[in-house]
Parts: C-alpha cells; structure tokens; sequence
C-alpha cells in the first residue's frame, strides 16, 4: 500500500518482461541500472548546479535515498558472506593438508606439525552443556518468576534490571572475577572430592559461563510466559487447579518450544564465548578425561584460538586455527536460526 | 486424559506454595553472584583510581604506579571510530528492513543481519585480521574499529527496525499526502518518532563493544604507550585487563583491576543512560 503511494522508480523498471525472470535476476537488473545513472547524474548535476530547480534537486536526493537504502540492505548480504567466504578460503590450506579427519584427530601439537580439532570440540560440547545444564533452572526461574508470579512491582523490577545487568558486565570482566574469586573456591572444592586440585579448568569456565548466559534464555521465556492466552490460564484456575498445576500444565506446555529456543539461544552464546572461558580454562590440549573429567584444564575453540592465533607461525597452524573458526561459525549459526525460526513461528501463532 | 485420583486439595495447596518458594529462592539466586562481582570490582578497584591512574601510562615491570591513560584514550578513539562507522549504516539498514517488510532482498538482509549477530567475537576478529591487518601489514587501531563496527550493527539494525515497524502507517501516509519527498518523510517524521528507541539501540551496542576484548585481540592488539594514530597498534581497556590480569606482576594486576572498575562504571553508565532515554522520550501516539 505504501509502495504505491510513494514515487517509486522500482515500479517503472520492473516491465513485464523482467518479471518472468528469477527475482535475483530481476534485482541485479534493477539494481545495477541505478549504480550507473547514479554517476552519471552525480556528474551532470556539477555541471548544471546552478540552473536546476529545487523539485528536480529534490527528486535526486529522493533517488539517492532509495538507491543508499538498497545498497546499504544488500551491503549486509555482502558482509555475512563475505565472513563466511573469507573464513573458509583460509582454512584450504589446512583442509588440504589434514583432510576430514583433522575433526576427529586427538593430538594437537603445533612442534611436530600434528593438528587434531578433537580436544576443542570436546572442550566446548563440555563446557557449554555443563554450563546450561547449571543456568537452566535459574534462568526458568527468572522467567516464570517475572512472567507469571511477579509481572509488575519493585521486586520485579529489579529483578528485570539484575538480568539486564548480568548480560551487560563485560565478559572480560567475568574473567577476571572468575580468575581470582572463582578459581581458589574450585580449588578448594577440588582438594575436598580428591580431584587434583588446578582450579582452573572445564567446570569454572562453566561455572562463569552459566552466571553470563542467564539473561538470554531468561528474557526470551519471559517474553513468551507473558504471550500464553489468559483464557487458557483462566479456564485452568476455573477448574480448581492451583498456581503449580496452571504453571506445569498449562503455561509451560504451552510454551515449550520457546522456552527450548531460549535455550539454544544461550547455547549458542556459551559456544561462542571467548575471553572469560579463556582466562580460567587453563588452556591445556589435552583431551579431558578419567573420573574427574569436569575439573582438569582443557580448551575450547574460542579459547585455542584467542591464545595461539597470534603465535601461529606456519600457514597449516594458522589455517587449522582458522578451520576452528569456520566450525565455531557454521556451529552458532545453525544454532542460532533454530533458535529464530522457533520463535518466529511461536510469535506468529 | 486417564488421571490418577486427586490429592487433597491441602496437600495440592501446599505444592503450589512451595514450589513459589522454590521459583523465587531461585530467582533470587541469580542476583548474588551479580553482586558479588560488582562489589568485588568496586572494592578491589577504588583503591587504586587515582589522578595518576588516569594520566599516566603504566609503568615498566618492576616499577609500581602508573596508570591507564594509554587504554583509556585507545579504548574511546576506537569505539568512536566504530560507533561513527556503523551507526549510520545501521540505521539506514533499518529504515530498509522497515520500509520494505516483504521484499526479498529484506529477507536475505534480515537473515544477514541475524546470523551476524551470532557470529562469536573471535570469528570477527579473524576475519577483520584478513581483510584489513594483513592487507595493510600490522595491526592497527582501525581494523579494530571496523571489527567493533561489525559486532555493533546487528543491534543497531534491529532496534530501528523494530522501533520504527510499530510505528503507525498514517504517519507516513499523512506525511506523503502533503507532498513532502520520500527522504524528507523518512529523515524528518518517521525516525524523530522512533527516536527513543533508535537512541537506546545505539548506546546499547556502545556499550556492548565498549567491553569487547576477543575482535580486539588480533585487530588493535594493545600498546604499552599512547598513541592516538589509528593505522598504528592501540591499547584498550579490555585488552588492558585481559592483558595484565593473566600476568604474573602484582602491580599489573592492580592496574587491571582499577580498569576493570572504570570499564565497569562506564558500561553501567551507559545502560542506565539508555533506561532514561526510553523513559523520558517515550513518544506518545
């Protein structure tokens, strides 16, 4: 509708015979056009500066305008691809040279040229899921708290305000605190069960974790707790169920599929969650195991990469780096299109 | 549904009431670890902000004293830098996606935008290394400021897009019916509405690359001196603490923990700037 009522030059090009082909086609077409008359009239208007009234100056600017929205709109197309291009051609050199089986390989020695991703994927799974696993009843907490017991009032918002505040300390920040407050409470906790006792390690990068990837999952339930129809709710207390059974049976049934893209959500932000994980991991490339699995040093992707990108040396070393990367990317990514997928069929229902 | 005999209603009652409890004593939970660490900063920090701690550059190892002004300085020119990039592409990019909800090319930009906005920080930094520090040949506070630009569009983009979708259509449409042109429409009725809420988008994400160390890490890369030239390495406050905080030096880690506090107090300062914002200006339609 509002096409229509605006002058609109997209309108003019697109002539039938246009339409019939694929709609990249038909963009590349319409697009291109007005990078060239563009110029040209950049260049006539120097010339004639002077003479031009103030509709046809205005009907310039107007063109620019829609032509600078277009540009800037398929600029982001162009810098989302250009991410992943740029990543994946300089991870060849390492695909050549390791090959698939550089996912799976279980050494990571950069001295003797041995190149093995097994360690960091393992370190990451381990980290982020122990961290989920910490954060999901707190997060739910919150969330139902603020959705449903407590929408308004002071308590909620300062409630609303400490999870606002939790997503806004830097993480480098958590590192820090993690560092040196949260480091020697492990150690101790680990001389306690008989582990040795490094502090550093899986469990207290997950610990930190779990305290920074509250808020995302935490606000999104939230929102969705508060979208549940209050005829369901109503309909339920008319039946004689408490606050439990409406909670249990009605609104978080209902919202189910939200609540797991909250979810994936945080789940994506631990995975990808660099500086404070690799301030208290403990940066070892071994991979974790025995019985206490959780509290030895590892690493995770973000963090090998955050500490040996710089003193990569050789063009495999560099590459493989970069092939973590790449993972890390495509990883997140299909994480986090679940996650919006979800909640865009839940928000239009 | 085949449902086993109910409970007294006493014993349901109960239930509901504990698990309340339980809801709240959760809830509740998540507020200690905040403040412990917001304390911890605070206590740790103040004792060491000082007038020397903010003009001075720190010290070599082995001398106590000295400051931050090197990373304060690094820290302002490259978010400057990074907001000036991307604010105004950020918005345009906005005024787009609200403009033309349907169109295709939305759909991918959207899709973009969304994706970049999940792209881990490292990654960013890996590919700002190859598209503008190896190219140019060393590090520089510039490609740090692009990599920052990066993190900080997706936020910008999607606060104006959704501040300026719930604007209503007869606003325009009142604004076109007088004749005004398209530009003038968008630039002079539709965004001065949205204002707030572009406002509050924007400082957001200042604050949110304000305390981003991992782009930095292989961009700006830190400098033990102060320079303001942006083709040359700079130090930032996150680098800075992320830098002297893993270090082995007592006086090192004092320094980090005084710029953790004004990195702190700045990121606060600006999310609650941004409540103001939303709260004063709210546009009444």
């Amino acid at each position: 509708m509002m096409e229509s009522l605006s002058f609109n030059k997209e309108a003019i090009v697109s002539s039938p015979e246009i339409t019939r082909k694929s709609w990249l086609q038909r963009w590349l077409l319409r697009v291109i056009p007005y990078a060239m008359n563009n110029e040209k009239s950049a260049t006539v208007t120097k010339t004639k500066a002077k003479t031009t009234n103030r509709s046809s100056k205005q009907i310039r600017w107007e063109n620019f305008f829609r032509n600078a929205l277009v540009w800037i709109a398929v600029a982001m197309v162009v810098l989302m691809l250009g991410v992943f291009v740029t990543l994946c051609i300089q991870s060849i050199p390492s695909f050549k040279a390791l090959g698939l089986k550089y996912l799976w390989g279980r050494t990571w020695d950069p001295v003797n040229e041995v190149y093995g991703a097994w360690p960091f994927l393992i370190g990451t799974l381990l980290t982020s899921f122990t961290a989920l696993i910490i954060s999901i009843p707190f997060s739910f907490a919150v969330a139902i708290f603020l959705g449903e017991y407590y929408p308004n009032g002071w308590l909620s918002n300062f409630l609303r305000n400490a999870v606002e505040l939790i997503a806004a300390v830097p993480s480098v920040i958590y590192g820090f605190w993690g560092l040196f407050v949260l480091v020697p409470i492990v150690r101790k906790l680990e001389s306690g069960i008989g582990a040795p006792p490094f502090g550093v390690g899986i469990f207290s990068a997950s610990l930190v974790l779990a305290i920074m990837v509250i808020p995302y999952a935490a606000s999104l339930s939230r929102e969705l707790i508060r979208l549940v129809p209050s005829h369901l709710k109503e309909g339920a207390y008319a039946l004689g169920a408490t606050r439990y059974e409406v909670i249990m049976k009605v609104i978080l049934p209902y919202t189910k599929s939200g609540l797991l893209a909250g979810v994936l959500l945080s789940l994506g932000r631990a995975l990808g969650e660099t500086m404070a994980v690799t301030m208290v991991i403990g940066n070892s490339s071994a991979i974790p195991s025995g019985k206490f699995f959780l509290f030895g040093p590892g690493n995770t992707m973000a963090s090998v990469i955050a500490n040996e990108f710089t003193e990569a040396a050789t063009t495999t070393y560099l590459s493989a780096l970069i092939e973590l990367g790449l993972v890390l990317f495509l990883v997140t990514v299909v994480i986090n299109m679940i996650g919006k997928r979800i909640i865009s069929r839940f928000t239009n229902e | 549904m085949n449902k086993k005999p109910t409970s007294p209603i006493n014993y349901r009652l109960a239930k509901s009431r504990a698990y309340q409890v339980l809801i709240i004593i959760f809830a509740m939970a998540i507020t200690i670890p905040l403040f412990f660490i917001i304390g911890y900063i605070f206590v740790q920090g103040v004792q060491k902000i000082n007038w020397t701690f903010l003009t001075h550059i720190p010290k070599p190892v082995g001398e106590s004293g000295g400051g931050i002004a090197n990373a304060l300085v690094g820290s302002l020119i490259i978010v400057a830098v990074a907001a000036v990039i991307a604010i105004p592409i950020g918005i345009m990019c906005g005024i787009y996606l609200s403009e033309n909800k349907r169109s295709k090319l939305a759909y991918w930009s959207r899709l973009s935008v969304d994706i970049l906005q999940g792209v881990p920080s490292i990654v960013i930094g890996i590919v700002v290394y190859f598209w503008i520090v190896k190219p140019a040949g060393g590090f520089s506070a510039f490609s740090g400021s692009i990599a920052l630009a990066i993190m900080m569009l997706p936020i910008v983009v999607r606060s104006t897009e959704e501040t300026l979708k719930l604007l209503p259509d007869s606003l325009k449409e009142a604004a076109l019916a007088l004749g005004i042109p398209y530009h003038r429409v968008i630039l002079s009725v539709i965004v001065p509405c949205g204002i707030s809420g572009i406002l509050s988008g924007v400082i957001l994400s200042v604050a949110r690359i304000a305390g981003e160390t991992a782009p930095l890490l292989f961009t700006a890369f830190g400098n033990p001196y102060l320079s303001g030239d942006i083709r040359k390495p700079m130090q930032s406050l996150p680098l800075l603490i992320f830098n002297y905080a893993t270090s082995p030096y007592d006086d090192w880690r004092d320094l980090a923990w005084g710029a953790s506090l004004i990195l702190l107090l700045w990121v606060l300062l600006l999310n609650i700037f941004t409540k103001v914002i939303t709260r004063r200006w709210k546009i009444q339609l």
